[in-house]
Parts: structure tokens; sequence; C-alpha cells
């Protein structure tokens, strides 16, 4: 392998970008502190006749009114006019390496802190970047505005160059989508698109915005208030429902609450406390729940359905209550429908009324803001200690442990992410990609606060863990975020390691690194007769060096007897670090339920070894 | 099951796409679907005739109404004003044609075009009707046919009028 020039590129680079940030110190997009721009406002004061802006100052000027932290992106020629606006706006911006990764990192951004995330991206082969972007901010339900650059109007449908139809492309997978031909109307669209993507259940909105239109004078002045008919954002709760959910939380023995990530977006985790300990229900929390309700939490049963622990799904078997919180019944989730909770009454709360009955009949609905129907409900609800569905817990938990096996002498995957959450001890924000490192995480990763576990659950979209682990660490500045990637989908986004110096980003970065695309190969194993199909990498970058050229800190680690200590030395890296860990090739993530399987079918590791 | 869906949708570009989009990529069986202005210039209505068992009719209710364009869904009841216009040309030859043009005349439909071997007419009113006129065209040999596919209104709650019509 040439080893040439090891970090002098990377820290070239940064060099290079350090005079322009200083000549622009508003550009910079690592401090925090001050949210007001430092540079002097632009001659703001109203003279008699309303002021003109271009389309592109008008977006920019929106955003800093708005209180936009930081934009994600990548310029092109049909954004032109709009970076031109942003150069020395005050408005930050983050430039990642790929449009796939600036969105990926404005959904970390917006999963850690709870705010809408913003990305710009140029027409065409840039605004299709973000199609998978947006399509794992939408069925995550994760509030993003993402401006992209249009071929002037004047060019429109004549297949220009870098023209796509993102406006038709983008329907399916935002929560709703603009192409903007009147300049005029920038502004509503503007507000209304901020409105639509946090309000309500929120989700990617995506503005087109055709080049002349970005460069046409319009009169300056506030938008509109935002009113658009027919959209609730927040049904009021039905008390008779209410009242029928009291009743059946009453009666019931065997309770579960089913959190979902509605649970984290509402910002209930204190009221779910308060409603598991007063009727002593069990909690289990989908990936999107995780840290809502707190892992180390006595009535926490962790992950419920394919890769749930044992325990989860056996007391969701045998519970005569389920209460689905901010759900979607997902498939991952319940299985087969008709044998999923066979025992139980279900009753579902969502502020999405589409969502009621999707999946599967419900007994009780509650339409409407959790927040709401969480303080209503509290307000009926009152001490009723179970203790002997408690005891039952307790039980189950003590009969089928989620333990970490002995290795056989290379490092267990679970054992290294056992080793990192101990050592993260609930403060960190873990951040994850998708396969099995992402299950073995949800099964073993303690998370104690909302927003502190990030991953793409809905599309499970590869390549997502890196850049969103930007995003979060921008969001969080002060907090150490950790990401967990295997060396499949490390790859799909790996140029975002130059952003990640760039910016000096502290991220602390663990590869799992197993030679394989572990979860497909997983499956082949079991249902495929071992017959694996492309899922094996012959060949691999050495990651820790990888790392070392990028200018992060690089270490490879093969010996379990190095786990513990390697991963101290990663999150006491002063700066972005990357540890490799080289595990077991054939590592399964168990307990699992196959596919449309009932809730008790979990597939044995006889099975597994009977193939 | 059937079930006609009267939208109310805001008069905005892309609004049908929105529409038409949720029902092909949702899977829904769609008969037809007619849009129209209204007498509010910013608003359109679209008339949905939608096939499924209850809980997929009411999962289309939801998940249309969940458009951020969408203002309201109403659910046809069978009480309201339905109509349709379809256009259809009837092959018409020989000892045939006096036969038909006789059944056009019973029906009240509208001759639009005579040629030697066709003749084409348009059957408008209520969709029943217009059902009946081209299950009896049927058997003459339709050559072709475009149908506007259902539009509804609800019946006015006013007080019913004394006069006679005119």
């Amino acid at each position: 392998m040439p080893v040439k020039n090891k970090p002098t590129p990377a820290s070239k680079k940064t060099q290079a970008a350090k005079p322009s940030q200083d000549a622009r110190p508003s550009q910079d997009a690592r401090p925090r502190q001050d949210a007001k721009p430092k540079a002097a406002r632009p001659q703001a004061p109203k003279p008699a006749a309303p002021a003109k802006l271009d389309g592109s100052k008008t977006i920019v000027e929106f955003m800093k009114k708005a209180g936009v932290e930081y934009v994600f992106g990548y310029p092109g020629g049909a954004v032109i006019p709009l970076y031109d606006a942003l150069y020395g706006s005050g408005l930050r911006h983050v430039l990642t390496r790929h449009e796939q990764g600036a969105i990926h990192a404005a959904d970390g951004y917006a999963r850690a802190s709870g705010r809408v995330g913003v990305v710009f991206a140029t027409s065409g082969p840039g605004a299709t970047n973000l199609v998978t972007g947006l399509a794992t901010a939408h069925m995550d339900s994760v509030p993003l505005v993402a401006v992209t650059g249009q071929v002037p109007t004047t060019s429109l449908g004549s297949d220009s160059f870098q023209e796509a139809d993102i406006y038709g492309i983008t329907i399916p997978i935002t929560k709703y989508n603009y192409l903007v031909k009147d300049p005029r109307t920038l502004p509503d669209v503007l507000a209304e698109a901020f409105h639509l993507a946090g309000s309500g259940r929120p989700g990617p909105v995506l503005v087109d915005v055709p080049k002349d239109v970005q460069i046409s004078l319009i009169e300056a002045g506030e938008p509109k208030p935002v009113d658009i008919p027919g959209y609730c954002e927040s049904p009021e709760p039905d008390p008779a429902a209410l009242e029928t959910l009291s009743l059946a939380l009453g009666l019931s023995q065997r309770p579960v609450i089913y959190l979902g990530g509605g649970a984290t977006i509402a910002g209930v985790a204190k009221d779910i406390l308060t409603l598991a300990e007063r009727l002593d229900m069990a909690v289990v929390a989908t990936l999107q729940a995780k840290g809502t309700f707190p892992d180390d939490h006595p009535l926490s049963l962790g992950l419920p359905g394919m890769h749930g622990a044992k325990y989860a799904n056996l007391a969701i078997n045998e519970s005569d209550l389920i209460v689905g919180l901010g759900v979607r019944f997902d498939d991952r989730v319940v299985g087969n429908v008709r044998r999923f909770a066979p025992m139980a009454r279900i009753a579902h709360v969502d502020i999405d009324p589409a969502e009621i009955g999707k999946r599967l009949p419900v007994d009780v609905a509650v339409v409407g803001d959790l927040r709401r129907v969480l303080a209503m409900l509290l307000a009926k609800v009152k001490m009723t200690p179970r203790p002997e569905w408690r005891r039952r817990l307790a039980e189950l938990k003590r009969l089928h442990p989620m333990v970490v096996p002995p290795s056989q002498g290379a490092i267990k995957p679970q054992a290294a992410i056992k080793a990192l959450s101990d050592r993260c001890a609930g403060e960190a924000v873990l951040v994850t990609d998708v396969g099995q490192h992402q299950m073995w995480a949800a099964q073993r990763f303690m998370s104690n606060k909302p927003r502190h576990f990030l991953s793409s659950g809905g599309l499970g979209t590869m390549g997502f863990g890196l850049p969103a682990a930007i995003g979060a660490q921008l969001a969080r500045p002060g907090v150490p975020v950790a990401l967990i990637a295997g060396d499949g989908g490390f790859q799909m986004n790996i140029q975002e390691l130059a952003t990640i110096r760039q910016y000096n980003l502290p991220v602390k970065i663990m590869v799992i690194n197993n030679g394989c695309l572990g979860m497909v190969r997983q499956w082949q194993q079991f249902f495929f007769s071992r017959r694996y199909s492309e899922t094996i990498f012959e060949y691999n970058p050495d990651f820790a060096a990888l790392a070392r050229v990028y200018g992060l800190a690089g270490r490879r680690i093969e010996k379990p007897s190095e786990t513990i200590d390697a991963v101290a030395e990663l999150m006491d890296a002063p700066g972005p670090a990357l540890l490799e860990v080289v595990v077991e090739r054939e590592e399964n993530v168990l307990p699992m339920i196959p596919a449309g399987m009932g809730q008790t079918d979990f597939f044995e590791a006889a099975e597994e070894d009977g193939q | 099951m059937k079930k006609t869906l009267s939208i109310l949708v805001q008069n905005r570009p892309g609004v049908l796409s929105h529409v038409a989009g949720l029902i092909t990529r949702r899977g829904y069986n769609v008969e037809s679907i007619a849009a129209g202005p209204t007498e509010n210039v910013k608003i359109t209505r679209i008339t949905l005739v939608a096939a499924g068992d209850e809980p997929v009719l009411d999962q289309i209710v939801k998940q249309v109404r969940k458009l951020v364009d969408v203002i309201s869904v109403e659910v046809m009841d069978p009480e309201s004003i339905t109509g349709e216009l379809a256009v259809v040309t009837v092959s018409a030859e020989g000892a045939k044609r006096g036969e038909l043009i006789n059944l056009i005349n019973i029906l009240g439909l509208t001759l639009t075009d005579v040629r030697e071997d066709s003749l084409t007419v348009m059957a408008a009113g209520q969709a029943l009707a217009v059902e009946m006129a081209l299950t009896s065209l049927g058997p003459f040999g339709i050559k072709a046919l475009a149908r506007t596919g259902l539009v509804s209104l609800t019946r006015p709650t006013g007080r019913q009028a004394k006069e006679d019509a005119p």
C-alpha cells in the first residue's frame, strides 16, 4: 500500500481553509457560543420605499431570522447566486464532501437538537443526491428543509444541463415540496416550509428554486402568517377516547408501553417515566425511542421485535394491554400482525390520524400531541402498583438475559460495543450506521436520555452514520459523540472524514470490521443455506491508516484483551479519532424473530449451527 | 365495496401529482378520478371513486386527508348528486342503424357525429343513467369510449322549493 504523504494533505487542507475562515469569521462552523452574527448587520432600517432583495438574499436573510445555526451543503452551478448570498452573511455553512453527506448531517443535527435541519444542494445530480437523505428523514419524521437550485424557469422542462425534476421525484418522500416559479412567493414559501417541517408530525420539506428566481429582485418584507387550510398540526384529543384509555389502564394487570419516535419528538420523557412508574408498566422502546425511557430502569425491556431481547417479546406476548405511544406498529416490531400480543387489547396514541389502524386494528385510539395527551392522562390515572407484573418482568429478565457471548479468539463485536457503552456511561450521543452493529448497539448500548441514540430506523440507510455524527456533534458541541459503523456502511459516505477533519469535530468512530455485509450474510446463513452471494469483502482498506491519512487518530485492534484500553484511548482522544475493531466474521445478531413470524418464534442458536 | 370521495384541494401546481402519486404508491384501487374548478378559483374539487374493503377505504380517506394541499375529504353518501359524461362511438352499419337511432332517441342521448359506419353520441346525467346507456349501446359494438369519471355534490340541505319547475 503506498503510504506517501500521510497527514500532510489533510493538514494542508485545514491550513488552506483557515485564512478564509478568519477572513469570514462568521463562516466558521466550530464555535456555537455566539448565535448572533459577528459581522455588522446588513443595513436593515426600512426607508420609505420597501427595500428590494434578490431571491438568494431573501433565503439567507430568512434563515438567519429563523435562527438557523448551520446550513449543510455543497455548491454547484445552479446555486452560485445562493452561495454568493451566503458569503459573508453570517449564516454558518458546513461544506461536506457529497450532497448525501450534507443531508444526513442536517438530519443528525435535527435528531440531536430537535430543531429543523437545513441543507443546500445544486440542481440535477446535486438534488438527486439528496433523495436517500430525504427518504431517510421522511421515514423517521425528521424535520428538514432542503433548498435546491434549479435551471432557470425559462429552461424548465427542456432537459437542460443538470436539470432534474426534483419536485416530481421527491413528492413521495417529503412531507411537502415546492417549485418556486414566482419570486414574489419566496418569503411565504420559506415560512411555510419551516412551519411544515417542524410542526405536527415533522418531516422533510424541499424547496426547489430556479436560478433566475435566485437573482430576481423582490420586495423585502415579512412573510404573511402561515395559513394552510386543512393542515392540522395537532388535533385535540378526544376526551371520550382518553377516558376509555384510562379505564383500560386501570383494569390491566400486565400493561406494556410500546414507545416510539413520536415520544422522542414530543419531548415527553419525564411524563413517560411518571406514567410507567405510577402504573408499573413495562416499557419497550423502538430504535427511535431509545433513551427516551432510560435503558437502565427496572421497567425498561429495551428493543422489541425482530432483534429485541427475548424478555421484551415475551412480555408483549403475555401482556393484556399494549399502549403504543408515537409508534407505527412497524413490521420489524410487530412481525406477524395476527400473532402480535395475542392476549392484549391495543391502544394507540399518535399525532397522525393516518397511523391509526394502518397496520393492525386497535381497540382504543387517541389522536393528538403526545405532550397534551399524557398531561390529560396523568391527571386521570392514580398510583396502581402491580407487584405481580414487576415480579414476572424481573423473572423474564433473569431467565433470558441478554449476554455477551464469550470470545473464541477473535473479538466479539458485542463485547466491543459493550465496552464503548460502559465507557460512555450514558453521557455520549451515540450514532449508528445500519446493519448488525446497529442491532447490537440497540441491544447493548445504554442510553438513558432522549436524542442520545441516533439511527436510521425506518429506511435503514447504510452510510447514514458518519455524516449524521457530524450534524450531531455540531448540535451538541460540548457532548461526546460516538459513532459505531460497520465496514460496509462506513465506506458508503467515508468521504465525510474530510469534513470531520476540516471542522475539527471530535467525533469518536468505532468501525466494527467483520469483512462482510454482516446482516445480509446472516440472513444468507439462516435462510439461504450459507450461500454468501456477494456479501464478503475480499478487500478492505486499513481503516485506521485511512483515518490517519484524513488527519484523524487511528488505531486497529484484533485481540479481545486490547478492547477496553483501546476504547478508553478512543474516547480520551482530544480530537477526532477512529478505532477499527476486527471482529469475528460469522457472528450473528440474536435473538432473532424471522420476518413475518410471531412474537415467540425465536430463531434458536441450534438452528443456526445446524445449517 | 366502493366509495366516492369528494376532495377539496388548494389549487396549487402539482396538487394532482400529490393526490395521484399517493394512490399509486400506497397501492390503492381507484376506478375514476376527476378534477375541476369550483365556485372558488383557489380551490379545486377532485372526485375519486375507490374500491377496497372498509379498512383500506378508511386508510385512503386518512392518507388523502393528510396531504398538505387537501382542505377536506368528504365520503359521499348514496343520496348525493352524482353525474358523469361519456362520449361514445358506436358502430352503425346496415340494418342495425335504424334500431340504434331509435335507442338513442329513447335514451335521450345527444348525437354529435354521424358517419356511414358509425354514430357518436354523448351520454350525460346521473351516474346510473350513463351506465345504463352504455350497457344498452354495448351490443351494437362500441368502437371508442371516453368517460369523465364521476363528479359528485352533496345534496343541499335547504327547504325544498314549493313552486313547480318551469
